[in-house]
């Protein structure tokens, strides 16, 4: 029977709208994300009677050379040297001659071989010979030292700054919505913090929640105002302030939207700025000069710096001699912002950009050692011959303007520790990033005071903080002139 | 009443012991001296034709935190880069002296030595030198300061100084002390001059 052509038009309505409704409820793919240093991928997860599965075969691919077999109900792998023997509906399986029990029945599907999803932190170090991570919540799988870290701190600019440092260069799909802004990264093995909520001591950007899910994982901002993400240092910082604070500080590349009113813009960071790039000689906002000093405790993370006997590593003593120092210049109205306030691993140039983004009236480097007694206090070797081009300055001598400076505070400690009996020497060093840093600055060299003391001394390291933060808050007025 | 044939055995016996006794004990340092040789791995200078010179050569002295120019004699020849080459094995041989008070580690050695117009001299460290070299700041700055300042000194015309690593190279020595790119002549002065006068 023909159909009227009112009845084709609400026909094919239906139709669209019933396809509408199906796509809608479509369940959403359920992902294992894999994070390696040769390659991050993700793989659809098999459910079977109610267990999640996955192809080992196709876990392994990508990260070595591997072959499979199958004979019958029997399934052989091998990943290198390594090799591996699974029955179809057997929870025993023999990986390189040792059994082992799956936590459910092996699935041989077409020559596929399936294993539940939860025995890959007991059959991939077997294979791969190296320890593997597995938040099995969020199915994210991490071999080896793959994982992302990050640290957000708040800048007390006026209106303030959230910046957010990352390990590894980071490409997140950026989001907001009326009081946040979300940040998914899908590509990245980012971990978060030990709680997933950080707060600030800010009203403007109160919060920030980490959360893995699905294969992925979300970073979400809470702001009382509109927010916009700015990327800098080689997509390894984004910064995150309301949108006027973001285009005056002219941080890196702006990456999103104001919030207001509701919107939902993904948006792609711009490509990335060369990590070892001149430094801008343009002036940075207003707001940027709260930072009396900025102290950046040496090494960190993967670089621990020099071994001063038995556990004690450089790293953690320069940590606990700024975080000292950041105590003292605090209990003499004097601000100050660490550059990493966590063990994570920061190059130099991450930290001369996070000092010249700030523009303190004077940066400290921390560094320790158990060679001789005292403290050494650094200033930096300036190359000769190199010029800055106009409004650039040469990243290899950025320091030179402010050398004399470095100079005067050099002197001024020296002989103020001088007087309080402490071995000292005032020296140049050839030492990173010095040379980069456009402001005052020089690097401390914590040393035992004598044989009998170590260096994992509290008192110790707080008597040399509190020296040099006497000896700063005394040149104040001059330092903060000179910036 | 022991037979006499019985007491003249257990003498000989007892003298064959004490005899074998102080022949392992010969043979034992002997072997000692043996490992010790093995394991000094510390670099053997080439045989060099040419007079001997009086030349200065700048030392690291730990305990001072201090660069101390001493005078050296040492047969060089004429030829800038060969000359380098043997000022920096004579700077080495003084480090790996018992009573050196800058220690270097075990097997510490310059590969090589180029000179490359214009005035731009490569050291290139073995990677024995760098991955044993204590890490420090003032230990570092030490090291970097004696090898380009002994070359400075002694060969005029240089202007900066490279240091490379196993023929790459490389962030820093220890961790420290910044090799990524070449020192210039006149800020290592500059450097070894406030080293000297820490003395």
């Amino acid at each position: 029977m023909p159909l009227s052509s009112a009845t084709r038009w609400r026909l094919q309505i239906f139709l669209l709208f019933a396809l509408v409704l199906f796509m809608s409820g479509a369940p959403e793919d359920r992902r294992l994300s894999i994070y390696s240093n040769a390659a991050d991928y993700s793989l659809t997860v098999q459910p079977r009677q109610g267990v999640d599965y996955i192809g080992l075969l196709e876990v392994l691919e990508p990260l070595e050379t591997v072959t499979a077999k199958t004979n019958g109900h029997h399934w052989k792998l091998r990943c290198n040297s390594v090799e591996g023997e699974f029955t179809e509906g057997k929870t025993q399986a023999k990986v390189a001659g040792t059994n082992i029990d799956l936590p459910a029945s092996f699935v041989l599907e077409n020559g596929r071989g399936l294993v539940p999803l939860s025995s890959l932190t007991t059959l991939l170090p077997r294979f791969l010979g190296g320890p593997v991570t597995f938040h099995e919540a969020s199915r994210r799988l991490f071999i080896g030292n793959a994982a992302v870290h990050f640290t957000a701190q708040i800048a007390r600019t006026n209106p303030p700054t959230l910046i957010v440092n990352f390990t590894a260069p980071v490409n997140p799909t950026i989001t907001t919505e009326p009081g946040r802004l979300d940040m998914k990264f899908t590509r990245e093995g980012l971990v978060g913090p030990a709680t997933p909520t950080i707060t600030f001591d800010s009203k403007a950007i109160p919060a920030a929640t980490f959360q893995e899910d699905n294969g992925g994982a979300q970073l979400t901002v809470a702001g009382t105002v509109p927010l916009m993400a700015s990327f800098s240092n080689d997509n390894r910082t984004i910064t995150i302030a309301p949108p006027q604070a973001a285009a005056s500080a002219g941080l890196g590349h702006a990456a999103s939207v104001p919030t207001s009113p509701a919107v939902s813009s993904p948006v792609t960071p711009p490509p990335t700025a060369p990590s070892s790039g001149t430094p801008s000689s343009s002036p940075g906002p207003a707001e940027t000069h709260h930072f009396f000093a900025v102290i950046d405790a040496a090494h960190g993370g993967s670089e621990s710096g020099a071994a001063l006997g038995g556990q004690l590593l450089e790293k953690d003593i320069t940590l606990a001699v700024a975080r000292s120092l950041r105590q003292e210049l605090a209990s003499r109205q004097l601000t100050a912002l660490l550059v990493r306030d966590g063990d994570q691993t920061l190059s130099t140039e991450q930290r001369a950009d996070t000092v010249n983004a700030f523009r303190p009236a004077i940066y400290l480097c921390i560094h320790a050692s158990t060679q001789g007694t005292g403290v050494r206090v650094f200033t930096s070797v300036v190359p000769h011959g190199l010029s800055d081009q106009g409004p650039f300055v040469e990243w290899q001598s950025a320091q030179a303007q402010f050398l004399p400076a470095s100079q005067k505070v050099a002197a001024r400690l020296g002989a103020a520790l001088q007087a309080l009996q402490v071995p000292v020497h005032s020296l140049p060093a050839p030492l990173r990033p010095l040379n980069s840093i456009r402001t005052a600055a020089v690097a401390i060299e914590v040393a035992p005071p004598d044989p009998a003391t170590t260096l994992s001394s509290a008192t110790y390291q707080d008597s040399v903080a509190r020296m040099v933060a006497i000896v700063l808050a005394g040149m104040r007025d001059e330092l903060e002139a000179g910036r | 009443m022991i037979p006499r044939h019985l007491a003249i055995a257990v003498a000989v016996m007892l003298a064959v012991a004490l005899g074998m006794s102080f022949f392992v004990w010969r043979m034992r340092g002997r072997s000692s001296a043996g490992e010790f040789a093995m394991s000094n791995t510390a670099p053997v200078a080439p045989p060099v034709t040419g007079p001997t010179e009086q030349v200065p050569l700048y030392v690291a002295d730990d305990d001072l935190g201090a660069l101390r120019a001493t005078a050296a004699f040492i047969p060089l020849t004429s030829a800038r880069q060969q000359r380098g080459e043997e000022l920096l094995r004579a700077l080495l041989s003084v480090y790996s002296a018992r009573s050196s008070h800058h220690a270097l580690g075990s097997g510490s050695e310059i590969r090589a030595f180029y000179l490359v117009d214009p005035g731009l001299a490569v050291i290139d460290l073995n990677s024995a030198f760098a991955d044993g070299h204590r890490s420090g700041v003032l230990v570092e700055d030490l090291t970097v300061a004696s090898l380009a300042r002994t070359l400075s000194a002694n060969l005029p015309g240089i202007t900066q100084v490279q240091f490379l690593v196993d023929g790459k190279p490389r962030d820093t020595l220890a961790g420290h002390a910044d090799l990524s790119v070449p020192y210039d002549i006149a800020a290592v002065n500059q450097l070894a001059e406030q080293l000297q006068a820490g003395q």
